[in-house]
């Protein structure tokens, strides 16, 4: 069973179409980056998942309807959104009472572990924490909590490198395994590239890129072009081409069919690639830049 | 290598928590100590006024050893303490009012409403775990307070006799304290429970709406109806209700005393005439709508 399946996810607030029929399939065990620009549709699609919103379409989260049936699905689901939502007048030792008191997967003994290794004091309210310690708090909760799906929603906006770097270090040494899932929107692409198993963009209320990580590497090569061997490069049709310190940086899918001029089966080859400058893996900034301007592109073209 | 790291395996499996089997009410019963927790004002203003108000009582008690007289031999021993239970219960109110306005609002203006929705808690819990607070908490903490009050200013009446060198007997037999605290509890779980549960039921459904200013959304339909009402027929009579379910001036005793309270030993209550009255029963229809209705909302409800 899939942890999350969504088809043709629809979601329209007046005019605006937040979801435009998003197809979504995410397996048991992986971790999945949503990314996509301001106003894509990410945090309407986190908010279906977790049932905070009403939607068309068919979605089934690990089996069962998230708007439906949101307070069974939440002893499965965890979340944190994107900004502080741990309401500012509640203590710690409250916020440990109340969730092992509503919560029948909450394991106390854990939270408070974590919670030790911080700075955060148990008589603390929360509105004395500074704001990565709320994320502490809120990540120390979350992962005491035995569930089987974590929904990030820019879980790290506004922390400073140390939090960050710590909040996704304790999330994959004390938190994942191949039973839980990981669904994380955000915006810091950079911090997410070695954590992700799998990488969606969504742009305009569509996903416009699925890819799992390995697939990433194996299919996108970027080359930084000797001076001289530019137009050949070019010749080869890259997705994106940008500049940095004087030399051309070229982004190829190896996927693509110069015959045919479309993705097909791998065509292009390292050797070749590598023959014309240094080749590397792209990060997911390029990719995600290369992908949506050509989304650009095409949405001109179709204007025209 | 197998073995160990299936042994691995296993102790891990033995780690995940057995859910805890939970009783439907654990979150209900947690959801009313985060409403004491978040609202201090439940307990502490009652507690506040009650300090108050035995402050005044002891002043004018100590006055009264220099004013025998007057203070010491009044024809109704009654009256202070029926004026502290009538104080006790107007605080009762006021603190239910601002209460029930607040109750579904600040959970969206402080955003935390993503953090309690993330959690397994029905929209049906939180939302009568909110009501239950002037329905219920509210009620037997005004009746709990007014008897500890009572008995503090019948102890401080008779130290000041026996100061004085008067007799106590006089003053113990004319108040019978297990009668008056009898009328006082079926008074405010009648006329301060049962009897302005629609108003305050509307005041919680109204909270769960606007974006602001909740106490105008609230009373404006009620004085626009009554308003209509007074052009149209140059009456009262809507006014006149609401008032009266407010401040509790329900049928619940036998004769048509104008007395608010029936803290007189001589009142005879009259349950079954109160519970026959079609007006409790209209009335307490109409908080259920309500009450459904703000469920409902609350589904809906996002972070203001």
């Amino acid at each position: 069973m899939a942890c999350i399946d969504a088809r043709g996810l629809r979601k329209a607030f007046g005019t605006t179409i937040a979801l435009d029929g998003v197809d979504l399939r995410v397996e048991e065990g992986r971790i999945l980056g949503l990314i996509g620009p301001n106003g894509a549709g990410k945090t309407t699609a986190l908010n279906a998942i977790l049932g905070l919103t009403p939607y068309q379409g068919e979605l089934r989260v690990l089996g069962r309807d998230p708007w439906t049936e949101r307070d069974q699905l939440m002893r499965d689901v965890c979340f944190i959104a994107d900004v502080a939502v741990l309401p500012r007048w509640i203590r710690v030792s409250q916020a440990l009472d109340y969730v092992a008191g509503v919560h029948p997967r909450f394991d106390r003994a854990k939270a408070e572990g974590f919670l030790a290794k911080t700075t955060i004091r148990c008589g603390s309210r929360v509105r004395e924490l500074s704001k990565g310690m709320v994320t502490q708090l809120h990540l120390a909760l979350v992962m005491a909590i035995d569930a089987r799906l974590l929904v990030l929603d820019e879980p790290t906006l506004g922390l400073d490198i140390l939090y960050r770097k710590q909040f996704y270090d304790s999330l994959l040494n004390d938190y994942f395994d191949r039973n839980r899932t990981i669904v994380v929107a955000t915006h810091q692409v950079e911090e997410v590239q070695h954590v992700l198993t799998d990488l969606m963009f969504i742009n305009r209320g569509r996903i416009v890129f699925a890819r799992s990580m390995e697939e990433l590497e194996s299919r996108y090569l970027e080359v930084i072009v000797h001076p001289e061997k530019v137009a050949a490069a070019r010749a080869l049709k890259p997705m994106h081409e940008r500049q940095a310190i004087g030399r051309s940086i070229l982004l190829f899918d190896l996927k693509f069919d110069l015959k045919l001029d479309r993705v097909a089966n791998q065509k292009l080859d390292r050797q070749q690639l590598a023959a014309l400058g240094d080749v590397r893996t792209p990060s997911i900034a390029d990719l995600f830049v290369a992908v949506m301007g050509n989304q650009a592109g095409q949405a001109q073209g179709a204007a025209r | 290598m197998n073995t160990q790291s299936n042994v691995m395996n296993e102790s891990f499996d033995s780690q995940r928590i057995a859910p805890v089997s939970m009783s439907a009410t654990r979150p209900m019963y947690w959801s009313m100590r985060r409403e004491l927790w978040e609202s201090r004002s439940i307990y502490v203003a009652p507690l506040a006024v009650a300090g108050v108000a035995l402050f005044g009582f002891s002043l004018s008690s100590i006055a009264g050893i220099w004013e025998k007289p007057l203070r010491l031999n009044p024809a109704q021993p009654q009256a202070p303490y029926d004026m502290a239970a009538g104080l006790m219960m107007l605080t009762g109110i006021v603190v239910s009012v601002f209460y029930c306005l607040d109750a579904l609002h600040s959970e969206r203006r402080d955003r935390s409403i993503l953090f309690w929705k993330s959690l397994p808690v029905s929209d049906v819990t939180t939302v009568l775990a909110k009501a239950c607070i002037p329905l219920v908490i509210l009620p037997l903490l005004t009746f709990a307070i007014t008897v500890a009050m009572q008995w503090l200013m019948l102890l401080l009446s008779s130290a000041v006799l026996l100061v004085s060198g008067l007799s106590v007997a006089t003053l113990w037999t004319k108040l019978s304290f297990l009668r008056m605290s009898w009328l006082l509890l079926y008074h405010v779980l009648t006329a301060h429970a049962l009897w302005p549960a629609p108003i305050y039921c509307w005041l919680l459904l109204v909270s769960g709406w606007p974006r602001r200013a909740t106490f105008l959304w609230a009373a404006l339909p009620l004085v626009a109806i009554a308003g209509v009402e007074q052009i149209a027929f140059h009456t009262w009579h809507f006014a006149a209700m609401v008032g009266s379910r407010l401040m509790g001036a329900a049928p619940t005793v036998a004769s048509t005393s104008t007395d608010m309270f029936p803290t007189d030993p001589m009142t005879h209550i009259a349950p079954d005439h109160f519970l026959s009255s079609p007006g409790l029963w209209i009335g307490l229809a109409l908080a259920a709508v309500f009450l459904a209705a703000a469920v409902r909302l609350r589904r809906y409800r996002e972070p203001i």
